[in-house]
């Protein structure tokens, strides 16, 4: 199966100041991507670019196997902070997506049930707050049946709960085939909601890959609060040379090789340790430690 | 296509309702026609013109500055507006052309410009036939002037959308709008005027004032009328030079300005990079 979305060495710079420079990704049918980065990284002039709205300086873009901008029945799109005419009831603006699309608008109550705006339908969106806009914009988003779901930052605004129905309505689509490339600064639930993480820094793609392929990639340290009984820590200390006292208790910093050996050498000593605590590298951990790799 | 066009008129129309646009443009032609048929029905009899042809010179003169005013209103916001809100990057991911887009908001707006003309030039009419049924007479006056008042708003529809595209901010939009209505409706004429009276019937008033006049659909539309109806040349101010230009090429004149401002318009719309 070919992919829905294919960039190759993609280049865009603003009155000089690039914006992406060399950005290479593809997304495959069913696959649910997040784009990571901070503000300023390029995470939409990239979903821009591939929605045809703006003109790369440089690079190859296949979108639904055609240039960007000329499938566009095949792309949805979720802009950040979607913003809709405030005159305009939910149920009107819906139509009015949905009749640009060629769907049938009897359809258009039960779309804004789906997203749980039913109640809502006929209220004027300036009444809505943004929680309710935001899931105006997941809405028009779900028309048709679109191949590629460009979402940029779909879930800001939105409740705990709403978080949640809105991945179960993606996990959904890719089910049924859709590409699904969304942008997010919520990590922990990137992390268990998508198949593949992208992470954009000043322009560059600075990783790509599940997370336990960016975790080893990362090779970030594991780090081990071990609490002495009383007494006993300065043996400890003499056996691990490595640990450093740290709130009363000990602390100590290893890589993911040595993490058996040392928890053996720990082990070893347990008549000397009340507790230990072993923390894995956090999401934020490992995504600091790509976006900030390049001095960023 | 059809259907996209479409679909854009309605949701505009939706919006124009709630903004009262509606409204305001028909009560504004209503009132002010509702005034001019009051003063033209004082007895005009030296004239040998029937009132409703004495009303319809008048509504041509309201029409000119009125009209472009209640069209500009109307369409300043279409591109500006959508640019502003943060609504047009979504709107154009969707699989229609910008043109398309233009077409339906045009539709829906020259719609609702001649629900006010109707309103407007219908109350005047029914007021002056109600009073002197032999008025009847200037029908045809009165349906030349409906339908190039139509032409001449869409005039200024087009040309709002573009200064709208150009300012891309609503507040920059409104402000060329009102100074191009301010420039070609009011102070083009006053230009014109001052050059010929110290051109003296030189090479200034017997070649390039009928073109400066044929060029401002404003005048165009005003020309045009007068000639037709051969009511009241003293009317207005640039009457005496309605006699010296064909009828045809102030039809030509009012035909073709709708045209090259929808044309410019789509061109500015292109340019705009949400």
């Amino acid at each position: 199966m070919t992919s829905t979305l294919t960039i190759s060495h993609l280049t865009k710079a603003f009155g000089g100041v690039k914006a992406l420079s060399d950005v290479s990704l593809a997304v495959e049918p069913g696959e649910r991507v997040a784009l990571l980065g901070h503000n300023g990284a390029g995470k939409s002039t990239l979903m821009k670019v591939i929605l045809g709205l703006i003109a790369p300086d440089g690079g190859e873009i296949s979108v639904c196997g055609a240039a960007p901008g000329k499938a566009r029945s095949q792309v949805a799109y979720l802009p950040e902070n979607a913003a809709f005419h405030s005159a305009l009831t939910g149920l009107e603006q819906i139509t009015y997506y949905m009749r640009l699309r060629g769907e049938a608008v009897s359809g258009a109550m039960e779309l804004l049930d789906r997203v749980g705006l039913g109640h809502a339908a006929k209220r004027r969106i300036c009444t809505y707050s943004k929680g309710m806009r935001q899931r105006v914009g997941l809405a028009q988003a779900l028309i048709g049946h679109p191949r590629l779901l460009v979402l940029d930052e779909p879930t800001s605004g939105l409740d705990p709960v709403s978080r949640r129905d809105f991945y179960e309505l993606l996990d959904g689509l890719a089910a049924d085939g859709a590409s699904i490339l969304l942008s997010s600064h919520a990590l922990t639930e990137v992390e268990a909601r998508t198949d593949r993480l992208l992470i954009l820094s000043g322009g560059r793609m600075v990783a790509e890959g599940s997370l336990p392929e960016l975790r080893r990639e990362a090779a970030l340290p594991v780090s081990m609060q071990i609490t002495a009984l009383n007494g006993y820590d300065t043996d400890i200390m003499a056996a691990l040379p490595d640990a450093i006292r740290l709130n009363g208790g000990l602390h100590l910093n290893c890589t993911q090789e040595d993490k058996l050996a040392t928890l053996a050498r720990i082990s070893a000593m347990q008549e000397k340790v009340t507790d230990l605590e072993v923390i894995p590298p956090s999401l934020e951990d490992i995504y600091s430690h790509f976006s900030r790799r390049d001095g960023q | 296509m059809i259907a996209r066009i479409f679909a854009t008129a309605v949701t505009e129309a939706h919006i124009a309702r709630r903004n009262r646009w509606v409204l305001i443009a028909v009560a504004l032609m209503v009132v002010f026609s509702l005034v001019l048929s009051a003063a033209g029905s004082a007895p005009t009899g030296a004239l040998g013109a029937d009132r409703l042809s004495v009303v319809v010179a008048s509504l041509t003169s309201l029409s000119v500055y009125l009209v472009p005013l209640v069209a500009l209103l109307m369409s300043f916001d279409a591109v500006a507006g959508e640019v502003e809100r943060g609504t047009l990057p979504l709107l154009l991911t969707y699989p229609v052309a910008r043109w398309e887009v233009l077409a339906g908001k045009l539709l829906a707006h020259t719609a609702i410009l001649i629900v006010a003309i109707l309103a407007g030039y219908g109350v005047a009419a029914a007021i002056t036939i109600a009073a002197d049924p032999a008025a009847v007479a200037g029908l045809g006056a009165l349906w030349r002037l409906t339908w190039t008042s139509v032409l001449l708003g869409a005039t200024f529809i087009g040309i709002g959308y573009a200064l709208s595209s150009l300012a891309r901010r609503v507040s920059g939009a409104a402000g060329l709008a009102i100074g191009l209505w301010l420039g070609l409706v009011v102070l083009y004429d006053l230009g014109l005027l001052a050059a010929v009276v110290a051109d003296d019937g030189g090479f200034f008033t017997t070649d390039v004032f009928p073109a400066a006049l044929l060029a401002n659909p404003a005048d165009a539309f005003r020309l045009f009328n007068l000639t037709a109806s051969q009511a009241t040349a003293a009317a207005s101010g640039v009457g005496g030079a309605a006699a010296t230009i064909p009828l045809w090429q102030s039809l030509l004149s009012i035909l073709i300005w709708p045209l090259v401002s929808l044309a410019l318009a789509a061109l500015a719309f292109r340019k705009v990079e949400p």
